[in-house]
């Protein structure tokens, strides 16, 4: 584990904004962090880079408590994010590194790698205020990975990129996790969760209302329904499942539980010619708003 | 590790800030101003002390050549006819020519002034005043009374003021020019207190509105960024401070030097013109001028230790005022939105400007006293006072208490800030920043 956060609660004045956190990030993975507007992302995110503190609780980083030292180790995208306006793109991206920790020839190394790998070589003296946003976007990705850090804090990275960037970007967290970085993604659009994360995490009202690896928890929410075309006459009563939906030659089916696949298949093409057979697993978008809705109801 | 981050921060502050043009043209501008105050009116008088050439026809006989002497007019006797003499003195290269009648004694009125052009009005009274004193001078001879009692008569009180310390130490000073000294202190620091206060607001302003504020703190702490920021910004004004004496004092020394030339110059002009007594009237009246008033200070009182008091002053007062400001940078979002909140830090300061007008009336007065020594008031009163004297233990005293005065606003400032710059979206209100004072890590 890269990072573990156990038991940790942070009071604000007027609410409670983490109600005893307990998270694991394995290391090299893309850990999603997913949540409603409100639920308590941020707050956790401003505690793992102690930019405030925990009332209580405890968080461990890369085998030891979480320290000032750390803060060179990590790298932090916020969502709202800007720079100095009137500096130069180079000079800044130079006091950023620094600030992590980097010596200046060395920032000034892995800067000009940088520069070359995203084509913006001659942006180096351009101040910050002639910049497109997209461009300023890139900058900012460029202030977030140059130290090299060991966990990477993306905070919705793509809002606001266009789709070209935005692909960019993609590959470059993809790249980045090769070489063994762990990337702790906060969002919510779940179309990124489901193209990105190995792991993800739910938050809702302060609390971690579902955690796992993205496969096992999609498997914890599929509802056994499967799709199926074929050719012929489909009974309306199949033995162990029942028929949802028929359109024409294709059909919607939900087996019962203690139904293997195989069984289901073998009553199906005792009927009809089977053409296609698919289990329809449950979107991350879906699992998302049934379990916010649930533990909504709960409270 | 920590100290490294710091100093990094201070090097962007003070390198973004120097490298702008506006700082450059108030480091020129301020000396090139500070010297033309200082050089115009030399320059004025100069242009007057142009000596100018008049011919004098003296029919009372009353008049010999040394009392005829101004260091603006040289006076040329001449006889002959009014009539054609008024015609002719131009064309002799004189500026004017005066006729004084017989009867001066009894028809004063009767002095006749020509000139080619307007006559000048410092030319006008120069000639009617030295006409008027051998009148007056006549007159009180015929009325009994002797010359040598006109002139002792004749008294010019220029007293001395002399300080004495308690070992009995006499030091001659100039209660004027202490003035002088005192004022131009107190009003820099007045100003540059506003100004470099102001910047720290700004730029706290600025990093939270462009919200690169989150990015950096996850590479440093609040606090480091705060102190980073007000000693840069300060040393950005430290600089300033060193470029308005270098350039000032490399100014006025050359135009000291251009006018020493020419000052020297007329004197052996008016000097061939006549006697010892002229030079006398010179050095006297450049005894009498401000600037001697304040080098005639400055020779009395212990420069290095006025600069060091005043670099402190400056430098812990702006400290003070300055994490006050960026305590309400940080609590706004934008310029407009801190106008509430900056009179409250701007009040001390003008009161203290305020309470200086008295304290360089009456350095050593209760006012001035206490003035002197309350952290909020002290930097700009205790630096008026200074000039004038002031007993050793109150200098130290007032000293440590604006340092305790900085670290109480500090530490106040500093846990407003670290709340206020992660705050968006919400009016501030002063019972909320109260609240932040108490918010835990």
């Amino acid at each position: 584990m890269i990072l573990s956060i156990r038991q940790v609660v942070k009071k604000y004045s007027d609410h409670l904004a983490l109600d005893h956190i307990d998270l694991d990030i394995p290391r090299a993975k893309i850990f999603g962090l997913l949540g409603p507007n409100g639920a308590g992302k941020t707050s956790l995110i401003r505690i793992i880079n102690q930019i405030t503190a925990p009332d209580s609780g405890q968080i461990i980083f890369d085998g030891e408590p979480l320290s000032p030292k750390h803060v060179d180790q990590i790298g932090y995208l916020p969502e709202e994010r800007g720079l100095y306006k009137k500096m130069k793109v180079g000079d800044q991206l130079l006091y950023l590194a620094q600030l992590k920790g980097m010596s200046k020839s060395e920032a000034i190394s892995k800067l000009k790698e940088w520069f070359i790998r995203l084509d913006i070589k001659d942006w180096w003296n351009k101040p910050v205020d002639d910049l497109s946003k997209g461009m300023q976007q890139k900058t900012q990705f460029i202030a977030t990975v140059v130290h090299e850090p060991k966990l990477l804090i993306l905070d919705e990275p793509f809002s606001g990129f266009d789709p070209i960037n935005a692909n960019m970007l993609k590959d470059e967290i993809l790249a980045i996790k090769e070489r063994g970085t762990t990337i702790l993604f906060s969002t919510h659009r779940m179309e990124t969760v489901e193209e990105l994360c190995d792991e993800i995490a739910l938050i809702n009202h302060s609390r971690v209302v579902l955690a796992g690896e993205k496969m096992e928890v999609q498997n914890r929410y599929k509802q056994n329904i499967f799709k199926i075309r074929y050719l012929g006459d489909l009974p309306a009563d199949l033995k162990g499942m029942d028929v949802l939906s028929v359109n024409g030659q294709s059909a919607t089916l939900k087996m019962n539980v203690g139904i293997s696949s195989n069984q289901a298949i073998s009553e199906i093409i005792s009927h009809v010619d089977l053409l296609e057979f698919q289990e329809i697993i449950p979107s991350f978008n879906d699992i998302f708003i049934q379990v916010v809705n649930e533990t909504n109801a709960y409270e | 590790m920590h100290m490294n981050k710091i100093l990094l921060i201070i090097q962007r502050e003070y390198i973004t800030r120097v490298l702008k043009k506006s700082f450059w043209i108030s480091s020129l501008l301020a000396p090139v101003l500070i010297t033309a105050i200082y050089a115009i009116p030399i320059w004025l008088a100069m242009k007057d002390k142009e000596v100018k050439r008049v011919e004098i026809l003296d029919l009372s006989g009353l008049w010999k050549k040394s009392d005829l002497v101004d260091k603006e007019v040289a006076f040329v006797f001449t006889s002959g006819k009014e009539q054609e003499l008024k015609m002719a003195f131009a064309s002799k290269g004189f500026d004017a020519f005066v006729a004084i009648p017989e009867d001066v004694l009894v028809n004063p009125k009767g002095v006749h002034i020509y000139s080619a052009k307007n006559i000048g009005m410092s030319l006008k009274e120069s000639v009617e005043k030295l006409i008027q004193n051998k009148v007056r001078q006549e007159l009180l001879l015929k009325a009994g009374i002797s010359s040598q009692i006109y002139e002792s008569t004749q008294v010019d009180i220029d007293s001395k003021t002399i300080t004495v310390s308690n070992d009995g130490k006499e030091t001659s000073s100039s209660s004027g020019g202490a003035m002088i000294l005192a004022g131009i202190m107190g009003f820099v620091l007045y100003f540059t207190l506003l100004l470099y206060g102001s910047q720290v607001m700004n730029g706290v302003i600025e990093e939270k509105s462009s919200r690169i504020i989150e990015v950096i703190i996850s590479s440093v702490k609040p606090y480091q960024l705060l102190l980073g920021k007000i000693i840069g910004v300060g040393l950005v004004g430290l600089t300033q401070f060193l470029l308005w004496i270098v350039l000032t004092i490399g100014l006025t020394q050359i135009t000291g030097k251009f006018y020493g030339e020419k000052v020297k110059n007329n004197l052996t002009q008016i000097q061939k013109v006549d006697s010892e007594k002229q030079s006398k009237v010179i050095a006297k009246s450049d005894e009498g001028s401000p600037m001697s008033e304040v080098t005639k200070v400055l020779e009395s009182t212990n420069i290095p230790m006025i600069i060091a008091a005043f670099l402190f002053y400056f430098f812990v007062g702006y400290m003070l005022y300055s994490s006050l400001f960026a305590a309400i940078g940080s609590a706004v979002e934008s310029a407009t939105e801190a106008q509430q909140f900056t009179f409250i830090v701007m009040i001390p300061i003008i009161l203290s400007f305020l309470m200086a007008q008295y304290t360089i009336q009456d350095p050593d007065s209760n006012i001035a006293f206490w003035a002197s020594m309350i952290p909020f008031t002290s930097p700009i009163n205790m630096m008026v006072r200074l000039p004038y004297g002031v007993p050793g233990w109150e200098l130290i005293l007032s000293m440590t208490l604006l340092v305790l005065g900085f670290l109480g606003c500090s530490w106040v400032s500093a846990r407003i800030y670290r709340v206020g710059i992660l705050m968006y979206g919400k009016k501030v209100t002063w019972k909320e920043l109260g609240k932040w004072l108490f918010y835990k890590g």
